[in-house]
């Protein structure tokens, strides 16, 4: 079953309207077209800009700067390997080689089949269980390889 | 007879399968014909115990840990539910020396108490700091966060009196409360800890900053990277609201403080806090020049208290136990705790609050019990990845604001991170440029071409191409960095990586030395 609904306009409005009287609505407005869609349609640029009375460059502004929005749909399964200093210190350079020659894809990407995007993340919170990951945003500890494949199994049943 | 089970559902404990294992023990304890309720608490931050799991007994309670899924039936045959024995039982968690060798005064209900529940905060000892600051008026509030000596915990250590005082001063139709919630440092995990194990003591703090400031309206600015944080705080607050500790009429005081959270998403420079106002505010986080400063002109242009979780976490213990008690913990100019997080190669990795003054060694020897791949401890980095990596010779050096400046290194969120003798320095040196390189705002040009410049020219070193003048490049990179840029983001990436430089010269000249070596 897919996780989200295809790009859709007139339901991307309905979500902007609904956050509108929020103070700084922009960020929670972006997640919730990203939770809804998987990414951020470039046509919701104008849609939220008018909504906010923001110029597009500030909307597109805003979208380009954080590392979590999207610009086009991902993986059905999102998997955050941590590559900061706490994981290194536990190998994580070298295993996050095994898991993405094993997916055969690289940062950022996705694996051939859709199943999963690989996006890196730089600290977790787990420091002290290193390494460490987020697997459709439940943590997995002690990463190993074969523990991400068991992590991804789980989320696809 | 009922049966109380405590299972943490802090992000480690998950991590390492506390939900199966809370699933394992319903299952197991119905088929026994067992009546239990199981309670999901945060974590004790006895990492390498975890999931710990408690059993409620009439002498308190009784441990036991690690426990996987497998270990269920057997911990039930061997009288679990009545804190019965068995090779995983820890006993009273209290008195695991890890745990009991702490000075516990921001952190003592967290693993303790049901995260979302205003009930049981409230019969752990919670809200007594802010009824007693209702008792007083805010410029007995800011004068108790004074005489109390607390410093910002987010890294800066900036006295926060002097700010509360500061934002109950200026003049303004709307003033606001921010928690900075976006604990990007690696190797900490504190802020993570409270707000799924203690959360209430977060909002606590911030009502209590409400009051003293005049604030009406509060904001945790919360990273995306958590997400099990991002649940119990929504859960948290408007379990507040129904109970009537947020919103209006706090505890029937006639006062009133709103408080929302929101979620970053995915940029290290939002921990900074003029970044993290502009995204706030629905912008690109870049930072701003100060002046104005935050406290007068912050969110929406409006005075703005921001302070760190921890900070905002130690206030509700000052107000309720004075400004005095508070004071008495610490060292020189540097009083109360310091909530320590451990990590990285370590055995015994985990949340260590103490006293400052406490020195490294104490910690990672004391505490830690050595690497957990065995090795010697080669470096290391204290105060997150802008922090400085020290060699042994420095681990004699107490936590402390200015001892840790001294030795040229700096206490930041209070995460230390082991590595053992397998570590390159170099890569790690380089690692601190490619990391500010990719969170950069680009604001100004120090970081945001010094950082890429830093990246190539380590390179070079790395490749042993002319090592000794790319280093002096690398040198003089860092004094631009440090000297010219407008945050802390570019100005303290120079102590990793000269940190890394000093103490460890030889790992930045080993492919210059091979094909000497060869000759």
């Amino acid at each position: 079953m897919a996780r989200h609904e295809p790009w859709s306009a007139e339901r991307a409005t309905g979500i902007i309207a609904g956050h509108t009287h929020l103070e700084g609505a922009t960020l929670p407005i972006l997640h919730a077209l990203q939770e809804t869609f998987g990414y951020v349609d470039s046509g919701a640029v104008p849609l939220i800009a008018d909504a906010l009375n923001l110029s597009r460059a500030e909307v597109h502004g805003c979208i380009t700067f954080y590392h979590d929005f999207r610009a086009h749909p991902a993986g059905r399964h999102e998997v955050k390997l941590c590559r900061a200093e706490a994981c290194q210190a536990m190998g994580s350079d070298e295993l996050h080689r095994e898991i993405l020659g094993r997916l055969g894809c690289g940062w950022h990407e996705t694996t051939a089949d859709g199943g999963a995007t690989v996006e890196p993340v730089y600290c977790l919170g787990l420091c002290a269980n290193g390494p460490a990951a987020l697997v459709d945003g439940e943590p997995v500890a002690h990463l190993t390889a074969d523990a991400l494949e068991a992590a991804l199994a789980e989320v696809r049943q | 007879m009922s049966v109380t089970l405590y299972v943490p559902r802090d992000a480690v404990a998950l991590g390492l399968g506390a939900n199966k294992v809370a699933r394992a023990l319903f299952a197991s304890a119905e088929r026994r014909g067992l009546d239990v309720t199981i309670v999901r608490t945060g974590s004790r931050g006895l990492f390498w115990l975890e999931p710990m799991v408690e059993v409620g007994t009439p002498e308190g309670r009784v441990a036991y840990g690690p426990v996987t899924v497998k270990d269920v039936d057997a911990l039930l045959d061997a009288g679990l539910a009545t804190g019965g024995d068995h090779p995983l039982r820890l006993g009273d968690p209290e008195k695991i020396p890890y745990l009991a060798r702490q000075q516990r005064l921001t952190f003592h209900r967290c693993g303790v108490v049901d995260p979302v529940s205003v009930d049981d905060y409230r019969t752990h000892g919670g809200y007594r700091g802010l009824e007693a600051a209702l008792r007083l008026d805010a410029e007995g509030i800011v004068a108790a966060v004074r005489d109390s000596g607390l410093r910002g915990r987010g890294g800066a250590g900036f006295p926060a009196g002097i700010k509360w005082n500061t934002v109950m001063l200026a003049k303004a139709d709307q003033k606001y409360v921010v928690c900075n919630a976006d604990e990007g440092d690696s190797g900490t995990f504190a802020d993570r800890m409270m707000m799924e194990g203690d959360p209430f003591n977060l909002i606590e703090g911030m009502t209590i900053a409400g009051m003293a400031t005049g604030a009406t309206r509060g904001y945790i600015y919360l990273r995306s990277e958590y997400p099990q944080a991002f649940a119990t705080l929504k859960e948290a607050i408007a379990n507040g609201v129904t109970a009537g500790v947020l919103g209006d009429n706090i505890l029937g005081s006639g006062k009133s403080f709103h408080l929302e959270v929101r979620l970053g998403a995915g940029a290290y420079i939002c921990g900074e806090e003029t970044s993290l106002l502009e995204s706030l505010e629905g912008k690109r986080g870049i930072v701003r020049a100060k002046p104005p400063i935050p406290a007068l002109k912050g969110f929406l242009g409006k005075p703005t208290l921001v302070n760190n979780v921890m900070t905002f976490t130690a206030v509700p213990w000052i107000l309720e136990n004075g400004a005095r008690a508070y004071a008495d913990y610490g060292m020189g100019r540097s009083l109360g705790t310091l909530p320590i997080q451990l990590a990285g190669n370590v055995k015994h990795g985990g949340l260590i609050e103490m006293a400052f003054g406490i020195t490294l060694r104490q910690v990672i020897e004391d505490f830690g019990g050595g690497t957990r791949s065995g090795r010697p401890v080669r470096a290391v980095q204290v105060g997150g990845p802008l922090g400085a990596y020290f060699p042994d010779h420095l681990l004699d050096t107490p936590l402390d604001y200015e001892a840790m400046a001294a030795k040229k290194g700096l206490v930041g969120h209070g995460g230390i991170v082991v590595f053992d003798d397998t570590v390159d320095m170099a890569a790690q040196a380089r690692f601190a440029f490619e990391f500010c390189a990719t969170e950069s705002c680009g604001k100004c040009t120090p970081c945001r071409i010094g950082a890429t410049r830093g990246v190539e020219t380590m390179d070079k070193v790395i490749a042993g191409i002319r090592p000794e003048a790319n280093l002096k490049l690398v040198e003089d990179l860092c004094e631009v960095m440090t000297d010219g840029s407008l945050c802390a983001m570019g100005g303290l990436t120079p102590m990793p990586v000269m940190s890394a430089l000093t103490h460890f010269p030889e790992d930045f000249r080993r492919a210059s030395d091979l094909p000497a070596a060869a000759e």
